[in-house]
């Protein structure tokens, strides 16, 4: 140990991040995802095969029993509703995406960075995004294929597909708070189809509420699957629109409102 | 403007890490238990305990991943908790198990921490190219991190850890798993970013990682810090000296022991299959008369050293037991479990 060193000198770190700095971090990290959408052909496939898969079953089976023989008429009864079963089901993934961060360490090493906190969370969002309009798309383009029309005008479809995508960017909130609350991904598909399989089918998206038992009827009713199914439906072949999309976003609203704070506080105490 | 405001990093002042008495309570365990530890400037402090001793929750406390309950610690004189935002731009994390993302490819994992840590998208490719050359991944660099194998995974883990140039930089059981080459590439990589001025805080569980790369060490024991001191430092502490004997007739192996048992008055262990018995020698002068009385009995040998004591011996000296401990290692699942 001999001589005189020259302290070297280092550009004193950042006090704080700007809110802009956090808003490149979230768009960092949804390229991220949807990268990621690119390189795992499994997840493409899943996206691509469920709504086909859907439709296929539904029109073919139930068609002909709910619709009195005409399978076409089903179709362009349950398409709005596969629409909605195809999406919901969809932000499962973004749960399950989150519980393989969490536990692969990944999210560690973005909570080791100087980057705003929430923008791991904001980034996966935002990203499946695009994978919920992937699906939208196929269901939608599938079901052409198979005879759906649009019997409303381009206008109104887009409005329907747009109101699809600001509910699941609700739903996928639920799944998050899911995919951070249990361990594995096993248990993430297990919790996530028991929360969302109730409410998916026991709505109006399959088959007319008048159908129903009276007990059930009243469940229908006010599940938001089912205001967003007329909604849909509204919007795609026509019948009334205003209220079921009004009362819809209220729905994804007051989700979006309980569900973002509460997975928000369990990503924070879980990474 | 904070950006034109500069700090001295030079040896003589504070330490780059500086932790006293850290506490953290699991549901069920206690992972640390007043933890007290201190890193040089560019140095490397290796952190020496068994599995469950509470390395891993010590360095995610220092890393701001984690709270302690009680205790404080700081980095560069930033505290972990007051500062967290400062500190993360001053340290390095790689985990114990690689956490690079697994769904894209290596040049894009090191992409994306860059433009975290806000480089321009130019600036982000060129070092990930860099790094990538560096730690000779060029050929998988386009490849998803998925198709790796586990030595590849943790050279982009370190990697990656290195993209915002950290002046600290934490190693969690870097070799745990790795094959003997890719551990001693590792080790002359943690030489290397020593050479250029980075402090490094090791955890390991193998003596010999420590006793190579360690320049001070800590071990730590059910949460507790048993021992501090340099390699040397810890050899000597303990004995100091290790006396190994090996008859050249393995029958009077016996013989052997009994006679260094009386003479050195310390345990003396046997090995059947080297058929050598070790003890520790405190005094050296007690050598010339065990040789002596060894050749009265007319007992021929095979060997007859005093070498320094390893650290393992260093380490089953102060904890008792090996490092490698079953109950150890439940005690480390349920605290990450949590």
């Amino acid at each position: 140990m001999t001589a005189i060193q020259a302290p070297t000198m280092v550009p004193a770190p950042a006090h704080r991040l700007t809110p802009l700095g956090g808003l490149r971090n979230t768009f960092t990290l949804t390229w991220r995802s949807v990268l990621k959408i690119r390189t795992n052909m499994e997840d493409v496939i899943g996206l691509s095969l469920q709504p086909i898969m859907f439709l296929l079953l539904f029109t073919y089976v139930f068609g002909g029993a709910i619709a009195h023989g005409s399978t076409h008429t089903y179709l362009q009864y349950a398409l709005p509703g596969l629409l909605v079963m195809t999406v919901v089901f969809a932000t499962l993934g973004t749960g399950l995406m989150l519980n393989q961060d969490i536990s692969s360490g990944v999210f560690d090493r973005f909570r080791s960075l100087p980057i705003a906190r929430w923008a791991p969370l904001a980034g996966a969002v935002l990203g499946d995004m695009v994978r919920y309009l992937i699906s939208v798309v196929i269901t939608i383009g599938f079901g052409m294929i198979l005879g759906f029309r649009v019997t409303t005008n381009p206008v109104s479809a887009v409005a329907g597909c747009l109101l699809l995508l600001a509910f699941a960017l609700a739903m996928c909130w639920v799944s998050a708070l899911i995919g951070m609350m249990v361990k594995t991904p096993q248990g993430v598909q297990a919790f996530g189809f028991i929360a969302f399989f109730p409410l998916v089918f026991g709505s109006n998206l399959l088959a007319p509420t008048a159908t129903m038992p009276g007990w059930l009827q009243a469940f229908v009713k006010v599940n938001p699957m089912t205001l967003l199914t007329d909604a849909e439906r509204g919007l795609f072949t026509g019948g009334s629109v205003a209220s079921p999309a009004v009362r819809s976003l209220l729905w994804a609203v007051g989700i979006f409102v309980v569900f973002a704070p509460l997975a928000v506080r369990v990503y924070r105490r879980r990474t | 403007m904070s950006h034109y405001d500069f700090m001295r990093y030079d040896a003589t002042t504070a330490h780059a890490i500086e932790a006293t008495g850290l506490v953290k309570r699991f549901a069920k365990t206690t992972a640390l238990d007043g933890v007290d530890l201190v890193a040089r400037q560019g140095r490397v402090l290796g952190v020496l305990g068994p599995n469950g001793a509470g390395k891993t929750t010590a360095v995610r406390i220092l890393a701001t991943l984690l709270k302690p309950d009680e205790g404080q610690a700081s980095v560069c004189g930033y505290d972990v908790l007051r500062d967290a935002h400062q500190v993360r731009q001053l340290i390095g994390l790689t985990g114990q198990y690689a956490s690079v993302d697994e769904g894209l490819s290596g040049t894009n994992n090191l992409i994306m921490i860059g433009r975290l840590l806000g480089l321009p998208r130019a600036d982000a490719r060129a070092r990930a190219h860099e790094l990538l050359a560096r730690f000779d991944l060029t050929d998988a660099a386009a490849r998803p991190t998925k198709t790796y194998s586990g030595g590849m995974r943790r050279r982009l883990d370190l990697a990656a850890s290195l993209v915002g140039n950290p002046r600290v930089l934490y190693l969690d059981e870097p070799t745990t798993g790795l094959d003997p080459r890719s551990r001693t590439d590792v080790w002359s990589m943690v030489r290397g970013l020593v050479a250029d001025g980075v402090t490094v805080l090791l955890t390991t569980q193998y003596l010999d990682e420590a006793d190579q790369l360690a320049h001070d060490i800590v071990v730590i024991d059910h949460g507790k810090v048993v021992a501090t001191g340099t390699p040397d430092e810890l050899k000597a502490k303990t004995g100091g000296q290790v006396l190994q004997v090996s008859p050249a007739d393995p029958g009077r192996m016996a013989e052997v022991t009994a006679l260094m048992a009386g003479l050195i008055r310390g345990e003396v262990q046997t090995d059947a299959a080297t058929g050598m018995a070790t003890a520790p020698v405190a005094d050296a002068t007690l050598l010339p008369h065990i040789f002596r009385e060894l050749d009265d009995r007319g007992i021929e040998l095979a060997e007859f050293t005093l070498r320094k004591a390893s650290l393992d011996e260093v380490f089953f000296a102060l904890t008792g037991h090996r490092t490698d401990n079953e109950e150890n290692d439940r005690r480390e699942l349920e605290g990450s479990n949590r």
